[in-house]
Protein backbone atom coordinates (compact mmCIF):
# COMPACT_ATOMS: atom_id res chain seq x y z
CA UNK A 1 0.00 0.00 0.00
CA UNK A 2 1.41 3.38 -0.91
CA UNK A 3 0.25 6.67 0.62
CA UNK A 4 0.46 10.20 -0.65
CA UNK A 5 1.84 11.28 3.23
CA UNK A 6 2.15 10.96 6.37
CA UNK A 7 1.75 13.26 9.25
CA UNK A 8 5.49 12.61 10.92
CA UNK A 9 5.81 12.10 14.70
CA UNK A 10 9.17 12.71 15.85
CA UNK A 11 10.75 8.64 17.16
CA UNK A 12 13.12 9.52 19.74
CA UNK A 13 15.20 5.98 19.07
CA UNK A 14 17.04 4.46 16.71
CA UNK A 15 15.85 0.85 17.70
CA UNK A 16 12.74 1.98 15.79
CA UNK A 17 11.54 2.65 12.08
CA UNK A 18 8.16 3.56 11.32
CA UNK A 19 6.94 1.40 8.10
CA UNK A 20 5.58 5.07 6.28
CA UNK A 21 8.99 5.68 5.30
CA UNK A 22 8.79 3.08 3.09
CA UNK A 23 5.53 4.12 1.75
CA UNK A 24 5.02 7.48 1.40
CA UNK A 25 5.25 9.79 -1.99
CA UNK A 26 6.09 12.68 0.24
CA UNK A 27 8.96 10.85 1.91
CA UNK A 28 10.61 9.89 -1.46
CA UNK A 29 10.06 13.48 -2.76
CA UNK A 30 12.03 14.86 0.51
CA UNK A 31 14.40 12.43 -0.31
CA UNK A 32 15.30 13.31 -3.59
CA UNK A 33 15.25 16.65 -2.68
CA UNK A 34 17.57 16.48 0.48
CA UNK A 35 19.56 13.48 0.00
CA UNK A 36 19.72 12.71 -3.47
CA UNK A 37 20.35 17.21 -4.48
CA UNK A 38 21.28 17.13 -0.78
CA UNK A 39 25.05 17.50 1.20
CA UNK A 40 26.00 13.61 -0.05
CA UNK A 41 28.19 11.98 -2.61
CA UNK A 42 26.96 9.76 -5.10
CA UNK A 43 28.87 7.05 -6.56
CA UNK A 44 28.63 7.23 -10.62
CA UNK A 45 31.15 5.40 -12.43
CA UNK A 46 34.69 4.37 -12.58
CA UNK A 47 37.32 6.46 -13.69
CA UNK A 48 38.86 3.34 -15.81
CA UNK A 49 35.22 3.45 -17.14
CA UNK A 50 36.47 6.79 -18.89
CA UNK A 51 39.52 6.26 -20.19
CA UNK A 52 39.79 8.77 -23.33
CA UNK A 53 38.86 12.61 -23.41
CA UNK A 54 35.20 12.97 -25.00
CA UNK A 55 34.16 9.37 -23.27
CA UNK A 56 31.01 9.08 -20.84
CA UNK A 57 28.60 7.59 -19.37
CA UNK A 58 25.06 8.23 -18.43
CA UNK A 59 23.69 7.33 -14.87
CA UNK A 60 21.68 9.23 -12.14
CA UNK A 61 21.54 10.39 -8.94
CA UNK A 62 18.05 9.16 -7.42
CA UNK A 63 15.69 10.53 -9.93
CA UNK A 64 18.27 13.11 -11.56
CA UNK A 65 19.84 11.59 -14.80
CA UNK A 66 23.05 12.97 -15.09
CA UNK A 67 26.44 12.78 -17.44
CA UNK A 68 29.40 11.98 -16.42
CA UNK A 69 32.47 12.99 -19.35
CA UNK A 70 36.53 13.28 -19.49
CA UNK A 71 37.45 16.51 -21.01
CA UNK A 72 40.42 16.81 -22.92
CA UNK A 73 42.32 18.29 -19.40
CA UNK A 74 41.95 14.84 -18.53
CA UNK A 75 39.72 15.79 -15.70
CA UNK A 76 36.04 13.81 -14.82
CA UNK A 77 33.00 16.35 -15.07
CA UNK A 78 29.35 15.31 -14.57
CA UNK A 79 25.99 17.57 -15.42
CA UNK A 80 22.07 16.96 -15.23
CA UNK A 81 21.45 15.17 -18.18
CA UNK A 82 18.67 17.89 -19.34
CA UNK A 83 18.79 20.47 -21.87
CA UNK A 84 18.81 24.05 -20.73
CA UNK A 85 16.20 25.06 -23.32
CA UNK A 86 12.81 22.81 -23.01
CA UNK A 87 14.52 19.85 -20.46
CA UNK A 88 14.95 16.86 -22.67
CA UNK A 89 17.83 14.99 -22.19
CA UNK A 90 20.73 15.87 -23.41
CA UNK A 91 22.55 12.32 -24.37
CA UNK A 92 20.05 9.41 -24.90
CA UNK A 93 23.00 6.84 -25.27
CA UNK A 94 24.23 4.97 -22.04
CA UNK A 95 28.20 5.31 -22.85
CA UNK A 96 29.97 6.09 -25.66
CA UNK A 97 33.99 7.09 -26.76
CA UNK A 98 35.46 10.69 -27.81
CA UNK A 99 32.64 12.34 -28.04
CA UNK A 100 33.40 16.01 -29.37
CA UNK A 101 30.35 17.66 -27.62
CA UNK A 102 26.69 17.15 -26.48
CA UNK A 103 23.90 18.08 -28.79
CA UNK A 104 20.26 17.83 -27.28
CA UNK A 105 18.22 16.17 -30.63
CA UNK A 106 15.21 18.14 -29.43
CA UNK A 107 16.55 21.85 -30.83
CA UNK A 108 20.42 21.29 -31.31
CA UNK A 109 21.47 23.08 -28.65
CA UNK A 110 24.68 22.24 -27.67
CA UNK A 111 27.07 22.11 -24.91
CA UNK A 112 30.78 20.80 -24.35
CA UNK A 113 32.09 18.02 -22.02
CA UNK A 114 31.70 20.24 -19.00
CA UNK A 115 28.21 21.01 -19.83
CA UNK A 116 28.46 24.46 -20.65
CA UNK A 117 26.18 25.56 -23.51
CA UNK A 118 28.09 26.35 -26.65
CA UNK A 119 25.66 26.75 -28.99
CA UNK A 120 21.84 27.52 -29.85
CA UNK A 121 20.60 26.30 -33.61
CA UNK A 122 19.47 29.37 -35.35
CA UNK A 123 20.39 31.41 -32.71
CA UNK A 124 20.72 34.77 -34.75
CA UNK A 125 17.58 33.69 -36.81
CA UNK A 126 17.26 32.79 -40.11
CA UNK A 127 17.71 36.11 -42.37
CA UNK A 128 18.02 38.71 -40.20
CA UNK A 129 14.27 37.39 -38.92
CA UNK A 130 13.25 35.31 -35.65
CA UNK A 131 16.28 33.80 -33.28
CA UNK A 132 17.06 34.63 -29.79
CA UNK A 133 17.25 38.09 -28.09
CA UNK A 134 19.85 39.60 -27.55
CA UNK A 135 19.37 39.73 -23.94
CA UNK A 136 20.07 36.14 -23.92
CA UNK A 137 23.13 34.88 -22.67
CA UNK A 138 24.39 31.24 -23.27
CA UNK A 139 26.87 31.34 -20.30
CA UNK A 140 23.90 31.97 -17.37
CA UNK A 141 22.23 29.15 -18.80
CA UNK A 142 22.96 25.38 -18.33
CA UNK A 143 22.37 22.42 -16.78
CA UNK A 144 23.30 21.81 -13.28
CA UNK A 145 26.99 20.75 -12.76
CA UNK A 146 28.15 18.52 -10.27
CA UNK A 147 31.24 18.38 -7.75
CA UNK A 148 33.42 16.06 -8.36
CA UNK A 149 35.26 13.62 -6.21
CA UNK A 150 37.74 10.98 -7.04
CA UNK A 151 38.33 8.08 -4.73
CA UNK A 152 40.88 5.20 -5.76
CA UNK A 153 39.31 5.18 -9.33
CA UNK A 154 35.74 5.52 -8.13
CA UNK A 155 34.16 8.94 -9.22
CA UNK A 156 31.62 9.96 -7.17
CA UNK A 157 29.28 13.13 -7.60
CA UNK A 158 27.41 15.91 -5.61
CA UNK A 159 24.41 18.71 -6.35
CA UNK A 160 25.80 20.06 -3.32
CA UNK A 161 28.36 22.80 -2.49
CA UNK A 162 28.02 21.99 1.36
CA UNK A 163 29.40 18.49 1.37
CA UNK A 164 32.92 18.07 3.08
CA UNK A 165 35.57 16.50 0.73
CA UNK A 166 35.00 12.80 0.56
CA UNK A 167 38.00 11.62 2.41
CA UNK A 168 36.35 13.78 5.40
CA UNK A 169 33.08 12.28 4.52
CA UNK A 170 33.83 9.02 4.57
CA UNK A 171 36.56 9.49 7.76
CA UNK A 172 39.72 7.51 7.76
CA UNK A 173 39.00 4.41 8.69
CA UNK A 174 36.46 3.79 5.37
CA UNK A 175 38.39 5.36 2.92
CA UNK A 176 41.46 3.05 4.32
CA UNK A 177 39.13 -0.19 3.36
CA UNK A 178 38.38 1.48 0.07
CA UNK A 179 41.94 1.81 -0.15
CA UNK A 180 42.42 -2.13 0.75
CA UNK A 181 40.05 -3.22 -2.16
CA UNK A 182 41.34 -1.43 -5.18
CA UNK A 183 44.17 1.33 -4.24
CA UNK A 184 46.83 1.82 -6.52
CA UNK A 185 45.43 -0.82 -8.72
CA UNK A 186 43.98 -0.71 -11.83
CA UNK A 187 40.11 -2.50 -12.45
CA UNK A 188 38.83 -3.72 -15.04
CA UNK A 189 35.18 -3.87 -15.67
CA UNK A 190 34.27 -7.87 -16.16
CA UNK A 191 30.76 -7.56 -16.52
CA UNK A 192 27.63 -5.37 -15.85
CA UNK A 193 24.00 -6.22 -14.96
CA UNK A 194 20.56 -4.18 -13.16
CA UNK A 195 19.01 -6.28 -10.52
CA UNK A 196 15.01 -4.59 -10.39
CA UNK A 197 14.56 -4.94 -6.68
CA UNK A 198 10.59 -4.85 -6.20
CA UNK A 199 11.23 -2.34 -3.41
CA UNK A 200 11.74 0.71 -1.46
CA UNK A 201 15.53 1.87 -1.99
CA UNK A 202 16.11 1.79 1.74
CA UNK A 203 15.34 -1.72 2.53
CA UNK A 204 18.08 -2.26 0.30
CA UNK A 205 20.87 -0.69 1.72
CA UNK A 206 19.31 -1.83 5.28
CA UNK A 207 20.05 -5.45 3.84
CA UNK A 208 23.59 -4.46 2.94
CA UNK A 209 24.64 -3.15 6.06
CA UNK A 210 23.00 -6.11 8.73
CA UNK A 211 25.11 -8.62 9.59
CA UNK A 212 22.42 -10.27 11.58
CA UNK A 213 20.88 -11.73 8.42
CA UNK A 214 24.19 -12.81 5.83
CA UNK A 215 24.64 -16.00 7.97
CA UNK A 216 21.29 -16.97 8.56
CA UNK A 217 19.12 -15.99 5.07
CA UNK A 218 21.87 -17.30 3.00
CA UNK A 219 22.66 -20.65 3.66
CA UNK A 220 24.86 -20.70 1.14
CA UNK A 221 27.66 -18.49 2.07
CA UNK A 222 26.96 -20.17 6.37
CA UNK A 223 27.63 -23.67 5.02
CA UNK A 224 30.93 -23.11 3.19
CA UNK A 225 32.47 -21.21 6.11
CA UNK A 226 32.71 -17.96 3.89
CA UNK A 227 30.56 -16.20 6.16
CA UNK A 228 29.63 -16.96 9.87
CA UNK A 229 28.92 -14.50 13.04
CA UNK A 230 31.33 -16.99 14.67
CA UNK A 231 34.23 -16.15 12.64
CA UNK A 232 36.54 -13.34 13.24
CA UNK A 233 35.53 -10.30 12.20
CA UNK A 234 33.99 -7.35 13.16
CA UNK A 235 31.65 -3.92 12.05
CA UNK A 236 32.86 -0.27 11.39
CA UNK A 237 30.52 2.13 11.36
CA UNK A 238 31.84 5.99 11.02
CA UNK A 239 30.97 8.98 13.15
CA UNK A 240 27.87 10.00 10.91
CA UNK A 241 26.55 6.23 10.79
CA UNK A 242 25.91 6.26 6.83
CA UNK A 243 29.17 4.15 6.00
CA UNK A 244 30.04 1.13 7.02
CA UNK A 245 32.35 -1.77 6.95
CA UNK A 246 31.53 -5.69 7.61
CA UNK A 247 34.25 -8.06 7.27
CA UNK A 248 35.18 -11.47 7.94
CA UNK A 249 38.25 -13.27 8.16
CA UNK A 250 39.02 -17.31 8.76
CA UNK A 251 39.65 -18.35 11.80
CA UNK A 252 41.66 -21.68 11.57
CA UNK A 253 41.65 -21.86 14.73
CA UNK A 254 37.93 -21.84 15.04
CA UNK A 255 35.75 -24.59 17.27
CA UNK A 256 32.89 -26.61 15.69
CA UNK A 257 30.22 -24.18 15.80
CA UNK A 258 27.93 -24.80 18.79
CA UNK A 259 26.12 -22.01 18.43
CA UNK A 260 24.66 -22.94 14.89
CA UNK A 261 24.08 -26.11 16.27
CA UNK A 262 22.09 -24.37 19.16
CA UNK A 263 20.07 -22.04 16.92
CA UNK A 264 18.90 -25.44 14.72
CA UNK A 265 19.41 -22.53 11.90
CA UNK A 266 18.63 -24.02 8.13
CA UNK A 267 22.68 -23.35 8.14
CA UNK A 268 23.58 -26.64 9.21
CA UNK A 269 22.40 -28.86 6.55
CA UNK A 270 24.88 -30.85 5.01
CA UNK A 271 25.25 -29.48 1.45
CA UNK A 272 28.30 -30.37 -0.63
CA UNK A 273 29.47 -28.90 -3.63
CA UNK A 274 30.24 -30.97 -6.85
CA UNK A 275 32.97 -28.69 -7.86
CA UNK A 276 34.17 -26.67 -5.35
CA UNK A 277 37.13 -25.20 -7.81
CA UNK A 278 33.81 -22.65 -7.28
CA UNK A 279 35.43 -21.60 -4.16
CA UNK A 280 38.94 -21.80 -4.72
CA UNK A 281 40.52 -18.75 -4.31
CA UNK A 282 43.54 -16.81 -4.56
CA UNK A 283 45.37 -14.86 -1.61
CA UNK A 284 44.49 -11.66 -2.87
CA UNK A 285 44.94 -8.95 0.40
CA UNK A 286 47.07 -10.71 2.82
CA UNK A 287 45.28 -10.30 5.55
CA UNK A 288 42.75 -13.01 5.93
CA UNK A 289 39.93 -11.09 5.21
CA UNK A 290 37.86 -13.46 2.98
CA UNK A 291 34.77 -10.63 3.13
CA UNK A 292 34.40 -6.82 3.44
CA UNK A 293 31.01 -5.28 2.67
CA UNK A 294 31.68 -1.58 2.27
CA UNK A 295 28.96 0.91 1.99
CA UNK A 296 29.17 4.63 1.67
CA UNK A 297 26.02 6.54 2.51
CA UNK A 298 23.27 6.43 0.87
CA UNK A 299 24.02 4.53 -2.11
CA UNK A 300 27.09 3.00 -2.76
CA UNK A 301 28.41 -0.21 -2.05
CA UNK A 302 31.92 -2.00 -2.89
CA UNK A 303 32.45 -5.96 -1.90
CA UNK A 304 35.33 -8.13 -1.66
CA UNK A 305 33.72 -11.85 -1.16
CA UNK A 306 37.33 -13.50 -1.68
CA UNK A 307 38.10 -13.04 -5.42
CA UNK A 308 35.01 -11.52 -6.22
CA UNK A 309 34.62 -7.76 -6.31
CA UNK A 310 32.41 -5.76 -7.53
CA UNK A 311 30.74 -2.15 -7.08
CA UNK A 312 26.94 -1.80 -6.24
CA UNK A 313 24.86 1.09 -7.03
CA UNK A 314 21.29 1.75 -6.01
CA UNK A 315 19.41 3.88 -7.87
CA UNK A 316 15.52 4.82 -6.70
CA UNK A 317 12.83 4.53 -9.20
CA UNK A 318 9.68 4.68 -7.91
CA UNK A 319 8.87 4.25 -4.28
CA UNK A 320 8.80 0.64 -4.30
CA UNK A 321 10.94 -0.02 -6.65
CA UNK A 322 14.95 -0.26 -6.88
CA UNK A 323 17.50 -0.39 -9.43
CA UNK A 324 20.60 -2.00 -8.32
CA UNK A 325 23.24 -1.73 -10.74
CA UNK A 326 26.23 -4.33 -10.53
CA UNK A 327 30.00 -3.65 -12.01
CA UNK A 328 31.31 -6.60 -11.62
CA UNK A 329 35.49 -6.05 -11.72
CA UNK A 330 38.70 -7.98 -12.27
CA UNK A 331 42.26 -6.11 -12.33
CA UNK A 332 44.72 -5.58 -15.01
CA UNK A 333 46.97 -7.83 -13.86
CA UNK A 334 45.33 -11.30 -13.37
CA UNK A 335 46.51 -13.64 -14.63
CA UNK A 336 44.28 -15.98 -16.65
CA UNK A 337 43.98 -18.68 -13.77
CA UNK A 338 42.77 -15.68 -11.33
CA UNK A 339 40.49 -14.07 -13.88
CA UNK A 340 38.84 -17.52 -14.27
CA UNK A 341 38.45 -17.70 -10.32
CA UNK A 342 36.41 -14.11 -10.51
CA UNK A 343 33.95 -15.29 -13.34
CA UNK A 344 33.48 -18.59 -11.13
CA UNK A 345 32.97 -16.61 -7.66
CA UNK A 346 30.78 -14.09 -9.56
CA UNK A 347 28.30 -16.66 -9.04
CA UNK A 348 28.02 -16.00 -5.63
CA UNK A 349 26.70 -12.65 -6.47
CA UNK A 350 24.27 -10.81 -8.65
CA UNK A 351 20.83 -11.22 -9.14
CA UNK A 352 21.38 -15.65 -9.60
CA UNK A 353 24.48 -15.01 -6.91
CA UNK A 354 24.51 -18.34 -4.49
CA UNK A 355 25.13 -15.67 -1.69
CA UNK A 356 22.81 -12.90 -2.98
CA UNK A 357 19.64 -13.61 -5.02
CA UNK A 358 17.57 -14.05 -1.88
CA UNK A 359 18.61 -9.74 -1.01
CA UNK A 360 16.91 -9.50 -4.12
CA UNK A 361 13.78 -11.06 -2.75
CA UNK A 362 13.75 -9.96 1.16
CA UNK A 363 13.24 -6.34 0.74
CA UNK A 364 10.02 -7.45 -1.59
CA UNK A 365 8.38 -9.27 1.13
CA UNK A 366 9.16 -5.97 3.65
CA UNK A 367 7.75 -4.41 1.45
CA UNK A 368 4.86 -6.28 0.84
CA UNK A 369 4.79 -7.60 4.82
CA UNK A 370 4.29 -4.08 5.69
CA UNK A 371 1.34 -2.72 3.36
CA UNK A 372 -1.39 -1.79 5.82
CA UNK A 373 0.86 -1.45 8.98
CA UNK A 374 2.26 2.18 8.32
CA UNK A 375 1.51 2.93 11.70
CA UNK A 376 3.95 -0.17 12.93
CA UNK A 377 7.82 -0.27 13.27
CA UNK A 378 10.53 -2.25 12.71
CA UNK A 379 12.56 -3.12 15.75
CA UNK A 380 16.22 -2.49 15.46
CA UNK A 381 17.64 -3.87 19.09
CA UNK A 382 19.97 -6.30 18.10
CA UNK A 383 23.19 -5.20 19.72
CA UNK A 384 21.98 -2.49 21.46
CA UNK A 385 20.36 1.18 20.53
CA UNK A 386 23.48 2.28 19.22
CA UNK A 387 25.23 2.97 16.32
CA UNK A 388 29.03 2.58 17.00
CA UNK A 389 31.71 0.24 15.92
CA UNK A 390 31.35 -3.77 17.40
CA UNK A 391 33.47 -6.51 17.37
CA UNK A 392 30.31 -8.60 17.19
CA UNK A 393 28.46 -9.14 13.93
CA UNK A 394 25.28 -10.38 15.81
CA UNK A 395 24.48 -6.64 15.66
CA UNK A 396 22.14 -3.98 14.21
CA UNK A 397 24.70 -1.00 14.92
CA UNK A 398 25.45 -0.55 11.61
CA UNK A 399 21.68 -0.63 9.98
CA UNK A 400 20.80 1.53 12.89
CA UNK A 401 23.59 3.85 11.54
CA UNK A 402 21.98 4.11 8.41
CA UNK A 403 18.86 5.60 10.18
CA UNK A 404 21.23 7.54 12.02
CA UNK A 405 22.65 9.53 8.60
CA UNK A 406 18.96 9.39 7.31
CA UNK A 407 17.48 11.13 9.82
CA UNK A 408 20.08 13.61 9.92
CA UNK A 409 20.25 14.63 6.21
CA UNK A 410 16.00 13.99 6.13
CA UNK A 411 15.81 16.47 9.25
CA UNK A 412 13.63 14.66 10.78
CA UNK B 1 22.20 -35.01 -43.75
CA UNK B 2 21.77 -31.17 -42.95
CA UNK B 3 17.45 -31.94 -42.69
CA UNK B 4 18.25 -34.60 -39.74
CA UNK B 5 21.22 -32.71 -37.60
CA UNK B 6 18.36 -29.44 -37.75
CA UNK B 7 16.06 -32.36 -36.44
CA UNK B 8 17.99 -33.51 -33.86
CA UNK B 9 18.89 -29.76 -32.65
CA UNK B 10 15.47 -28.67 -32.69
CA UNK B 11 14.36 -32.14 -30.61
CA UNK B 12 17.11 -31.34 -28.24
CA UNK B 13 16.05 -27.63 -27.36
CA UNK B 14 12.69 -28.72 -27.31
CA UNK B 15 13.65 -31.48 -24.42
CA UNK B 16 15.90 -28.86 -23.01
CA UNK B 17 13.28 -26.52 -22.42
CA UNK B 18 10.70 -28.93 -21.17
CA UNK B 19 13.22 -30.27 -18.79
CA UNK B 20 13.06 -26.80 -16.64
CA UNK B 21 9.40 -25.63 -17.41
CA UNK B 22 8.55 -29.17 -15.96
CA UNK B 23 10.68 -28.74 -12.60
CA UNK B 24 12.99 -31.79 -13.26
CA UNK B 25 15.92 -29.70 -12.88
CA UNK B 26 17.90 -33.00 -12.04
CA UNK B 27 17.86 -33.56 -15.39
CA UNK B 28 18.74 -30.48 -16.67
CA UNK B 29 23.06 -31.25 -16.33
CA UNK B 30 22.82 -34.05 -18.79
CA UNK B 31 21.79 -31.93 -21.72
CA UNK B 32 25.69 -30.51 -21.44
CA UNK B 33 28.85 -33.18 -22.20
CA UNK B 34 30.91 -33.49 -19.25
CA UNK B 35 33.48 -30.30 -20.09
CA UNK B 36 31.18 -27.67 -20.92
CA UNK B 37 30.81 -24.13 -20.37
CA UNK B 38 27.16 -22.68 -19.60
CA UNK B 39 26.85 -18.84 -18.97
CA UNK B 40 23.63 -16.48 -19.11
CA UNK B 41 24.78 -12.86 -20.20
CA UNK B 42 23.22 -9.41 -21.45
CA UNK B 43 23.10 -8.41 -24.70
CA UNK B 44 25.03 -5.68 -23.69
CA UNK B 45 27.88 -7.36 -22.26
CA UNK B 46 28.33 -9.39 -25.39
CA UNK B 47 28.48 -6.87 -27.51
CA UNK B 48 31.08 -5.18 -25.29
CA UNK B 49 33.23 -8.41 -25.25
CA UNK B 50 33.02 -8.20 -21.33
CA UNK B 51 33.84 -11.91 -19.78
CA UNK B 52 31.31 -11.32 -16.77
CA UNK B 53 28.18 -13.38 -16.65
CA UNK B 54 25.19 -13.50 -14.19
CA UNK B 55 25.37 -17.26 -14.02
CA UNK B 56 29.01 -19.19 -15.36
CA UNK B 57 29.69 -22.99 -15.20
CA UNK B 58 32.64 -24.69 -16.71
CA UNK B 59 32.02 -28.24 -15.77
CA UNK B 60 28.70 -30.72 -15.49
CA UNK B 61 29.33 -30.35 -11.27
CA UNK B 62 28.90 -26.63 -11.51
CA UNK B 63 25.45 -27.47 -13.43
CA UNK B 64 24.64 -29.80 -10.47
CA UNK B 65 25.46 -27.40 -7.88
CA UNK B 66 23.46 -24.63 -9.28
CA UNK B 67 20.13 -27.37 -8.91
CA UNK B 68 21.33 -28.38 -5.53
CA UNK B 69 21.46 -24.80 -4.53
CA UNK B 70 17.98 -24.06 -5.67
CA UNK B 71 17.08 -27.13 -3.91
CA UNK B 72 18.59 -26.98 -0.52
CA UNK B 73 19.92 -23.38 -0.09
CA UNK B 74 18.71 -20.97 -2.02
CA UNK B 75 15.37 -18.95 -0.77
CA UNK B 76 13.26 -18.04 -3.51
CA UNK B 77 9.07 -17.76 -4.03
CA UNK B 78 8.16 -21.04 -5.85
CA UNK B 79 8.29 -19.95 -9.76
CA UNK B 80 8.24 -21.43 -13.11
CA UNK B 81 9.60 -20.60 -16.21
CA UNK B 82 7.60 -21.04 -19.94
CA UNK B 83 10.41 -21.52 -22.36
CA UNK B 84 9.00 -20.38 -26.19
CA UNK B 85 11.53 -20.81 -28.29
CA UNK B 86 12.42 -20.23 -32.34
CA UNK B 87 13.21 -22.26 -35.21
CA UNK B 88 17.37 -23.13 -34.74
CA UNK B 89 19.11 -21.54 -37.23
CA UNK B 90 22.30 -23.81 -37.86
CA UNK B 91 25.33 -21.62 -38.46
CA UNK B 92 28.32 -23.93 -38.92
CA UNK B 93 28.45 -27.99 -38.50
CA UNK B 94 31.14 -29.99 -39.15
CA UNK B 95 32.67 -33.66 -37.40
CA UNK B 96 29.36 -33.79 -35.42
CA UNK B 97 30.15 -30.37 -33.80
CA UNK B 98 26.89 -28.11 -34.84
CA UNK B 99 26.84 -24.60 -34.35
CA UNK B 100 23.20 -22.54 -34.04
CA UNK B 101 21.82 -19.86 -32.76
CA UNK B 102 18.03 -20.33 -31.57
CA UNK B 103 15.73 -17.34 -30.19
CA UNK B 104 13.66 -18.04 -27.11
CA UNK B 105 11.26 -16.25 -24.90
CA UNK B 106 10.87 -17.30 -21.21
CA UNK B 107 7.44 -16.35 -19.27
CA UNK B 108 7.99 -16.59 -15.37
CA UNK B 109 5.13 -17.72 -13.18
CA UNK B 110 5.64 -16.61 -9.28
CA UNK B 111 3.63 -18.54 -7.03
CA UNK B 112 0.32 -19.31 -8.95
CA UNK B 113 0.49 -15.59 -9.60
CA UNK B 114 0.71 -13.13 -12.48
CA UNK B 115 2.45 -14.49 -15.88
CA UNK B 116 5.26 -11.84 -17.07
CA UNK B 117 7.41 -11.87 -19.72
CA UNK B 118 11.08 -12.42 -17.50
CA UNK B 119 13.29 -12.80 -20.43
CA UNK B 120 14.00 -12.40 -24.26
CA UNK B 121 17.43 -13.60 -26.09
CA UNK B 122 19.16 -15.95 -27.75
CA UNK B 123 21.21 -19.03 -26.96
CA UNK B 124 24.56 -19.14 -28.62
CA UNK B 125 25.31 -23.12 -29.15
CA UNK B 126 27.63 -25.55 -29.40
CA UNK B 127 26.20 -28.89 -29.83
CA UNK B 128 28.33 -31.91 -30.36
CA UNK B 129 26.51 -35.11 -31.62
CA UNK B 130 27.71 -38.58 -30.60
CA UNK B 131 26.45 -42.48 -30.78
CA UNK B 132 23.77 -40.23 -31.98
CA UNK B 133 23.41 -38.24 -28.63
CA UNK B 134 23.06 -34.90 -28.96
CA UNK B 135 24.57 -32.84 -25.88
CA UNK B 136 25.76 -29.16 -25.34
CA UNK B 137 29.73 -28.54 -25.24
CA UNK B 138 28.72 -24.74 -24.68
CA UNK B 139 25.23 -23.06 -24.14
CA UNK B 140 25.61 -18.73 -24.48
CA UNK B 141 21.99 -17.27 -23.37
CA UNK B 142 22.34 -13.99 -24.39
CA UNK B 143 19.51 -12.12 -22.59
CA UNK B 144 18.47 -9.15 -24.49
CA UNK B 145 18.17 -6.63 -21.70
CA UNK B 146 20.60 -5.75 -18.45
CA UNK B 147 17.70 -5.50 -16.47
CA UNK B 148 16.75 -8.74 -14.37
CA UNK B 149 13.54 -8.68 -12.44
CA UNK B 150 14.13 -9.46 -8.82
CA UNK B 151 16.20 -12.41 -9.02
CA UNK B 152 16.98 -15.32 -11.31
CA UNK B 153 16.43 -18.65 -9.56
CA UNK B 154 16.07 -20.97 -12.28
CA UNK B 155 18.48 -21.45 -15.30
CA UNK B 156 17.27 -20.40 -19.16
Amino acid sequence: MLHETHEARPVETLTRVPYWVFQTAETYRQEQERIFQGPSWHYLALEVELPGPGDFRTTRIGDTPVVVTRDNDGEIYAFENRCAHRGALICLDSHGKGKKDFSCVYHAWTYDRQGNLRGIAFKDGVKGKGGMPDSFRMEDHGPRKLRIAILHGLIFGSFSEEVPPIEEYLGDEISSRIERVLGGRKPVVLGRVTQVLPNNWKLYMENVKDSYHASILHLFFTTFELNRLSQKGAIIVDESGGHHVSYSAIDTSAQKDVEYAKQQLRSESQYKLADPSLLQGFDEYHDGVTLQILSVFPTFVLQQIQNAIAVRQIVPRAIDKTDLNWTYLGFADDTPEQRLTRLKQNNLVGPAGYISMEDGCVGGFVQRGIAGASEQEAILEMGGSGAQSSESRVTEASVRGFWKAYRSQMGM
Amino acid sequence: MTDSVYQMIARAQAEYARCIDDDRLEDWPDHFHGSCVYKITTAANHREGLEGAIIFANSKGMLRDRVSALRDANIYERQSYRHILGQPSILHESGGEVRSETSFLVARIVQDGDTDIFATGRYLDLYKIEQGKVRLNERIVVCDSSRIDTLMALPL
